[in-house]
């Protein structure tokens, strides 16, 4: 393998790590609080769908992201409302959110476009194009760090940018600010938090919509930055592996950031080859695609190290009187 | 004191539960420019009116009562097994491999071996999340979700490139023998001069899944294990101390559920299709899901609830033939009740509770 072929996978890494990055972070928040969401995958679903039908309606990026953000939030309101006021099961709530997001998407799409459950392909301002990072041209043919610049870093769509901020961003909040503290608090002994006389309801609803945001840009990312419209089932999982890589970071920010560009190269290795020649045995392609899940199970196993979830995770809090 | 009469519960909660998933799909159907009438009246028709609609439904129930069964047992032992379609894909594998490679004399004698081949493969393919559950912690939830995936990568690898006729373009296993084939509705019940079920898919493996049913249900109630088993569901120390263990129960009851799970595989794979094709699950180990919840985990409301999401599959069949409604209504369908049967359980029942403690108190 030379060095371009390098750089495009790497390069390739970044994009398909990006909306995992969104959606693992966005689990972050929720579970840091304790509550536990496999709806990631619906929430990022209906988000790439709102925001692509709305950018091809309105013609505007911009507006499509913020109706993703929009339709994502809102589930995880259903959700919030599910496992935060009638105390119901929580995991049974996510798959509920799951199968609403794909039903509804589809369901939603023929009706406005009749296209076999897609939405007519973006163009222009309707999509987020790759931005170039200022002096990406001129240090295009400097040797190694050139091309490491131009074309690894530099090229992406803003929401990748977003996205990778978003990291330092997330440690800041969890463990230099005082709402930080309180979320960390609250989801091991809520009733501690309680005892100070800080709301639990409040905070979680806060970590839920936090978690429907992150998810409505991960959504819009996949519909109108990565590809250039909505297509039936497009998260194709990146939810679950997003779960798995949290699981795998042990939740924490950093480490979210190092599992999805682990899980970002599997994809990116997916996608470039079709098989895989590995001491002169020849792998298949279905070997190749099953690689993520195979190795999120080795994770959940527990061979790279014990995770401990946050305490209080799914369980509903009960006020004592 | 119980604050719910136990018919309340049992009957009251999951009827309003599923008349509110009514009246939000109603208004989705209407949101989308169709009439819900209109929709629901086609639905009856083409599922209910006819021996070729019931033909469907009842085979299409066929599949969600094991299933069904599989999610329930798992929800005794408090665990969520997101495998059943998974489990149902290795079943359907085991299914095929044993009318393939076993010359069978009779459809009868074959019924038994790939019964048993369906559950074998369907509970390996429970075992290793059931020991990654039981000895390493790791969630079951997403174990299974992820054994989901590679059992659909794994079966696309195996029909492409292994079992695949030479020269035959589709990725599916030749066709099983003609003494493998299983009687259907049709060859059972009609008449020289009343052919009813004309053309249905449902075979005698609907029969299979009613006395799955009933053994399901001597299981729980009426076992040792299937004490056991509820004991460690209500609580684990609880059931600690009483000496049963824990990892030991965790694997059997996954194995038990991954088992009816593969039992699915006879319903589709050798009474329906008559060779393994890629997606024969059809997501109906999904639907399992919903199904469980409905029937409240207990295998007569499993049985009712089969049935009743049977219906909705073919109707909503029906309706993605004739209207422009398409066959997704059925997953909306699906969260809706999930959603109220299963997560929000509590804002059906809360005001209820407080509606009998009301009257009881005026009675006293």
């Amino acid at each position: 393998m030379d060095f371009t072929t390098l750089i495009q996978l790497l390069d390739s890494t970044i994009r398909s790590a990006t909306p995992l990055l969104l959606a693992c972070l966005a689990g972050l928040y929720s579970e840091r609080s304790g509550i536990f969401d496999i709806g990631l995958e619906g929430k990022m679903l209906a988000a790439a769908f709102f925001s692509a039908a709305v950018a091809f309606l309105s013609g505007s990026a911009w507006i499509g992201l913020a109706a993703g953000i929009a339709s994502s939030v809102t589930l995880a309101l259903i959700h919030a409302l599910a496992s935060i006021n009638f105390r119901g099961n929580q995991l049974i709530s996510g798959v509920a959110i799951n199968f609403l997001a794909a039903g509804m998407t589809v369901l939603v799409a023929e009706a406005w476009f009749s296209q076999g459950g897609r939405t007519p392909s973006l163009v222009g301002l309707a999509r987020f194009e790759p931005i170039k990072l200022p002096f990406a041209d001129q240090v295009a043919e400097f040797p190694f760090l050139g091309p490491i610049y131009a074309e690894l870093l530099s090229g992406h769509s803003i929401l990748v940018y977003v996205a990778l901020a978003m990291v330092p961003m997330t440690w800041w909040v969890l463990y230099r600010s005082r709402f930080g503290l309180r979320l960390r608090a609250v989801g091991e002994a809520p009733e501690a938090v309680d005892t100070a006389g800080v709301s639990v309801i409040r905070l979680r609803y806060q970590a839920v919509i936090i978690c429907g945001v992150l998810c409505g840009i991960a959504g819009a990312y996949m519909a109108t930055g990565l590809q250039a419209n909505f297509t039936k089932d497009m998260t194709a999982n990146r939810g679950f592996i997003a779960l798995a890589a949290l699981i795998f970071a042990k939740w924490r920010p950093w480490h979210a950031l190092m599992a999805c560009l682990l899980f970002g190269f599997l994809f990116a290795i997916e996608t470039r080859f079709q098989k895989i020649d590995l001491l002169g045995v020849t792998l298949p392609l279905q070997f190749v695609q099953a690689l993520p899940y195979v190795l999120t199970v080795v994770i959940l196993a527990g061979f790279v190290g014990r995770a401990t979830p946050p305490r209080a995770g799914g369980e509903p809090y009960v006020k004592e009187r | 004191m119980q604050k719910m009469p136990a018919w309340a519960d049992a009957v009251l909660v999951p009827l309003i539960s599923l008349l509110l998933a009514a009246i939000l799909s109603a208004l989705v159907i209407i949101g989308i420019g169709e009439n819900p009438v209109a929709a629901f009246r086609l639905m009856v028709d083409g599922a209910l009116m006819r021996s070729a609609g019931w033909g469907y439904t009842l085979y299409y129930a066929t599949n969600f009562m094991f299933t069904g069964l599989a999610v329930a047992v798992a929800f005794h032992a408090r665990m969520f097994n997101i495998g059943g379609e998974g489990q149902a894909m290795l079943g359907g594998l085991g299914v095929a491999l044993a009318c393939l490679y076993i010359p069978w004399p009779h459809w009868s004698v074959s019924l038994i071996g790939t019964t048993l081949a369906a559950m074998l493969f369907g509970a390996a393919w429970a075992l290793i999340p059931a020991w990654l559950q039981a000895k390493r912690g790791s969630h079951i939830v997403i174990t299974t979700i992820m054994f989901n995936f590679i059992a659909a990568t794994l079966l696309n690898y195996l029909l492409v490139n292994v079992l695949r006729p030479k020269g035959a373009m589709d990725p599916a296993t030749a066709r099983f023998p003609e003494a493998t084939n299983l009687p259907t509705f049709r060859d059972m019940f009609s008449t020289a001069d009343n052919v009813l079920f004309r053309g249905t898919p449902a075979n005698v493996s609907f029969f299979i899944a009613v006395l799955a049913c009933v053994l399901v249900w001597l299981l729980i109630w009426r076992t040792r294990l299937g004490y056991e088993i509820r004991a460690f569901g209500r609580s684990e120390p609880a059931a600690l101390y009483a000496g049963i263990s824990p990892a030991r129960i965790t694997m059997i009851a996954l194995m038990i559920s991954g088992a009816l799970a593969g039992l699915m595989a006879v319903n589709t794979t050798q009474g329906e299709a008559e060779r393994l094709i890629l997606n024969s699950t059809e997501g109906a180990g999904f639907i399992g899901i919903a199904v469980a919840l409905m029937g409240r985990s207990h295998p007569l409301g499993v049985f009712l609830a089969a049935i009743l999401f049977g219906f909705l599959y073919q109707g909503g069949a029906e309706l993605a033939l004739w209207t422009t409604i398409p066959r997704e209504l059925i997953i909306v369908i699906q969260a809706l009740v999930i959603l109220f049967t299963g997560a929000l359980d509590n804002m059906v029942r809360m005001p209820l509770e407080r509606l009998f403690l009301a009257l009881r108190r005026k009675e006293s």
